[in-house]
């Protein structure tokens, strides 16, 4: 009797997947090969472990002078040390046409998951507005990524909104509610009844153990005045 | 093609699997075929609940990996004509509920049966996903407490975004809540949580409420569908329950008394 196909592809030998992995960087604040191949017997010495057959990206945007870098060498100084070159970050296209020749490949230069303080205009010019007509379950978490979001029905406790730019609940706000989530000060969280368990502009959060019995229920906006957490009602 | 029901909580020990035996009998008794499924590998239930568990030979499991056919498996309700078990596997694990053969079984059924009734293990994890993914219908069974609802409406929300539907961009799957344990005493005493308070937390519309009743122990213990104790309270409301899932109009009944419930008593309207 035949067995089913299972669910996994196996037809195709492989699958690409995009993945977020964790790489040592190195960091070059200088060119000289010597004082790099130094320091860095220095620091293997201290953990060899670590070290040993690991992959590192050179960091090449912290250099002021790249002139004279010799990449091929950099990575063969490297290899020497047991660590595995895959790549180089940043540095001028002379400096990457120099990476590509050593075998090495490019990363991005920008770096992901540092929060930077995004100019308030870049937010505001950024994204449509994303409006949501079913209710925020508990559990669930929605984003709108570069702009505003509305949310047309309640959020419940244990559910998060979060958004760019400002943040209007016209339900009972139940959950937490994150507003200008990429550093936009001048964002601002408007609900229709404040129940809320946590409220955050640009990082700057109120958690609510016991709410306020004025604003309990209220219709309340949230803003950040000065160094201030305001709520105040509508 | 059957209309797939899917009989869920998040929670576990509220009701699920008392409802998915009295549900899926309730409608085989108004004549539709109905096959009602025990989702919880591992831990399986229905079996002990609709008093078949020692005419189990062949599960879920086996039918899905092919060791056996449905007609092998499927158990016949003794009671009710057009009602027919499909036990879960005891000494398998979640992982043998693949979605694809689970698809297939659930396919093959909905050539012969009206409706099939999942009963879904607690949890959000496989086993629940597994029971609701391919849901046309759900009932959510919570208990008028805090944490029930919650997961309540963890499970709503879940239902919302990875069922088969919601992936595939159909209409969503129809809601409907299943309040059960539901005693009016409790609520007139600030106890427990009222309807309404239940209903504007989770914002589905309410199918029937099942008070708190020695009779599901006691038919449990049987092995008799609470539905079949025609004097129970629970098995009335169970009744009205499947009359009105049917479309028919029932009014509430076993819920007098009901005076303010807890969220209001606290805060005030």
């Amino acid at each position: 009797m035949d067995r089913p196909q299972s669910d996994v592809l196996t037809a195709t030998p492989f699958e690409i997947k995009g993945s977020m992995l964790t790489l040592l960087e190195l960091r070059l604040h200088s060119t000289g090969l010597e004082a790099i191949a130094q320091h860095l017997a220095e620091k293997v010495a201290k953990a060899p472990g670590m070290f040993r057959n690991a992959p590192i990206v050179v960091d090449l945007q912290a250099l002021v002078q790249a002139d004279g870098l010799d990449l091929a060498g950099l990575a063969a100084v490297l290899r020497g040390h047991g660590l595995v070159p895959v790549g180089v970050r940043g540095g001028s296209p002379p400096l990457q046409a120099a990476a590509v020749e050593a075998g090495l490949g490019l990363l991005s230069a920008e770096r992901r998951g540092e929060t930077r303080p995004v100019p308030a205009k870049a937010a505001a010019a950024g994204g449509k507005t994303r409006v949501v007509t079913q209710p925020v379950r508990s559990g669930q978490q929605i984003y709108a990524d570069g702009g505003d979001l509305v949310v047309l029905a309640a959020v419940s406790p244990g559910a998060e909104v979060l958004a760019d730019g400002n943040i209007h609940v016209y339900g009972p706000l139940r959950g937490r509610a994150l507003a200008g989530a990429h550093g936009d000060r001048t964002a601002r969280i408007f609900c229709q009844c404040l129940e809320a368990e946590l409220v955050s502009i640009a990082g700057h959060y109120r958690l609510f153990e016991e709410l306020d019995p004025a604003l309990r229920g209220r219709a309340v906006q949230v803003f950040e005045t000065g160094d201030n957490l305001m709520l105040q009602p509508l | 093609m059957a209309k797939v029901i899917v009989v869920t909580s998040g929670k576990g020990g509220v009701g699920k699997t008392t409802t998915s035996a009295a549900f899926a009998t309730g409608l085989a008794r108004k004549g539709h075929k109905t096959a009602v499924i025990d989702f919880d590998v591992g831990l399986r239930n229905l079996d002990l609940i609709m008093g078949c568990e020692r005419r189990v030979v062949y599960d879920f499991v086996n039918v899905i990996n092919n060791e056996a056919n449905l007609n092998q498996a499927l158990i016949r309700d003794k009671r009710v004509e057009n009602l027919h078990i499909l036990p879960a596997s005891q000494t398998r694990d979640k992982e043998a509920l693949t979605l694809e053969g689970v698809g297939r079984v659930l396919e093959e059924l909905g050539r012969e049966f009206d409706y099939i009734v999942c009963d879904s293990p607690a949890g959000i994890e496989h086993g629940a996903y597994a029971a609701m993914y391919y849901a046309d219908e759900a009932l959510v069974v919570t208990n008028p407490e805090v944490s029930s609802v919650r997961d309540s409406d963890r499970i709503l929300g879940i239902m919302a975004s990875k069922s088969r539907r919601a992936v595939q961009g159909d209409t969503p799957i129809r809601e409907h809540l299943v309040l059960t344990r539901y005693s009016h005493q409790r609520v007139a005493r600030g106890e427990m949580l009222g309807v309404d308070d239940v209903l504007e937390i989770l914002g589905i519309p309410l199918l029937g409420v099942i008070p708190e009743s020695q009779s599901v122990l006691q038919a449990s213990n049987a092995g008799v569908p609470v539905i079949l104790e025609e004097s129970s309270d629970a098995g009335q409301s169970y009744d009205d329950v499947v009359a009105r899932f049917l479309g028919e109009e029932r009014p509430h009944r076993h819920m007098n008394g009901e005076k303010k419930g807890l969220l209001r008593r606290l805060f005030g309207t």
